[in-house]
């Protein structure tokens, strides 16, 4: 299994523990993932004021793992759903496409329809399986709660992503969590959007979108929140003391990315994880991996 | 309101923005606005009233509001429109139009020098790919050269690390 790697800008920076684990993950089970240097921004911080532009950015990037023939695969949810959308947008609007290719002929470029964009995790389902990624599980987590946040972007607009959950009843995540033994929390706010999107224009409004669900978690004591996108990161754990404080509370939530809790259970440790670079960090849970 | 001080042009404006075409479709049933969780935080912020200033074309009202920049694009009211409106889509369409009348945060401008500056949102220098080598990561590179093609932009002169004017 190979496919192409698309990291986006914030992971490879800001988020190493999540590009990590994704890695290692990835090598455990059997899946080659390539590197192309050329792959950058998906264009999607444009769209709000310049879609043109930002249509055509998500197109190189389209072009790029056209040449590939490779499947795109993200680990920001931001990354794939932009460029599944452009993918989408561009297949149904052949003058669109046209105008695309005008300014993609000059980098050398060609966009067709086509690509097969998606997230890392729905990869991880579709193409590996659970039956496949439960049988390599050498380590029982059966002791830990987790509380998944499924995000935005992983979800919707439904009718592009294609599946394999339902926005409004998520099960894919959960999936994967208990494919290491450990139990899935589906907490009240399960569904409830983290605020990124909106941190730019207006910080205490991101904030209470993120708060209310840090509140919710912080009482009912799961081992750790369980992300799949670096934009939630930004406002669960970046944010999370900022938050807190406004609200004129304290949280204790620890915040792991979804590829973590796998590893673990694929028997990887916790430095191989990237475990060190987590700020909030699931302390029962680094206990129980001491040597 | 007086009805000639609408634009009655406003909503065939929007619709013709990719993505905006939904506007016609929408009957005011307010799912979007029930189901949004920035209105459930910020009541001034409501969809649906964003749609019907639209249809009634009260143009500068909307282009002008700062309301307008507070979507999420969390796509919630997209799935529960029974009419396939595509609010975020149709936000989008009417985003578009005001950036280019200048309405744009600031934020906005920022964004694109910075792409074509490092072909990405956040810098990469030896410090990152130092960080990098360490996890055994492969380096990343700064690629400017397509954004700033794309764009039309030449990257502004300024130390590295400072944000482009």
């Amino acid at each position: 299994m190979k496919a192409l790697l698309f990291l986006g800008c914030t992971v490879p920076v800001r988020n190493l523990n999540y590009e990590l684990s994704a890695r290692k993950v990835c090598e455990v089970l059997g899946v080659e993932l390539v590197d192309d240097q050329s792959l950058a921004c998906c264009g999607y911080p444009l769209k709000g004021t310049d879609q043109a532009h930002a249509l055509t950015i998500a197109a190189r990037a389209l072009a790029q793992a056209r040449a590939h023939g490779l499947p795109l695969v993200a680990l920001c949810s931001a990354c794939a759903g932009t460029l599944a959308e452009a993918e989408h947008h561009l297949a149904h609007h052949p003058e669109a496409a046209k105008r695309v290719n005008a300014e993609l002929a000059p980098l050398g470029l060609e966009y067709a329809p086509g690509v097969r964009v998606t997230h890392l995790v729905r990869y991880l389902l579709e193409d590996v399986g659970l039956e496949a990624i439960r049988a390599k599980m050498t380590r029982d987590l059966s002791e830990f709660t987790f509380a998944p946040h499924y995000g935005c972007h992983y979800l919707k607009p439904a009718e592009i992503i294609g599946g394999p959950d339902d926005p409004e009843a998520p099960t894919s995540m959960g999936e994967l969590i208990e494919a290491t033994g450990a139990k899935v929390d589906n907490y009240p706010r399960l569904k409830d959007c983290c605020g990124g999107g909106v941190l730019g224009a207006d910080e205490d409004l991101a904030g209470s979108l993120a708060g209310a669900k840090l509140a919710e978690l912080n009482a009912r004591e799961v081992t750790a929140m369980v992300l799949v996108c670096p934009f939630c990161n930004v406002m669960y754990e970046g944010q999370q003391k900022a938050i807190a404080k406004r609200m004129e509370t304290k949280f204790k939530v620890p915040v792991v990315y979804l590829t973590q809790v796998l590893g673990l259970g694929l028997g990887l440790t916790p430095d191989e994880l990237g475990f060190k670079l987590n700020r909030a960090k699931p302390k029962a849970l680094l206990a129980a991996f001491k040597s | 309101m007086r009805l000639n001080d609408c634009d009655p042009g406003f909503k065939h404006e929007v619709a013709a923005e990719p993505g905006g075409a939904g506007i016609r479709a929408c009957f005011a049933c307010a799912a979007c606005s029930a189901r949004c969780p920035v209105g459930a935080n910020r009541p001034a912020y409501d969809p649906r009233r964003i749609i019907r200033l639209t249809l009634l074309g009260r143009r500068e009202e909307v282009l002008a509001s700062p309301l307008i920049w507070l979507c999420s694009s969390c796509y919630s009211c997209g799935e529960v429109c029974p009419q396939q409106v595509r609010f975020t889509e149709v936000l989008t369409a009417i985003k578009n139009i005001a950036a280019r009348e200048g309405h744009a945060p600031p934020s906005a401008k920022i964004t694109a020098e910075l792409l074509a500056k490092q072909g990405r949102l956040l810098e990469v220098t030896d410090f990152e790919n130092d960080k990098r080598s360490g996890l055994g990561l492969p380096p990343v590179q700064q690629r400017p050269e397509d954004f700033q093609a794309i764009l039309g932009l030449k990257p502004s002169e300024g130390e590295a690390g400072e944000e482009p004017r």
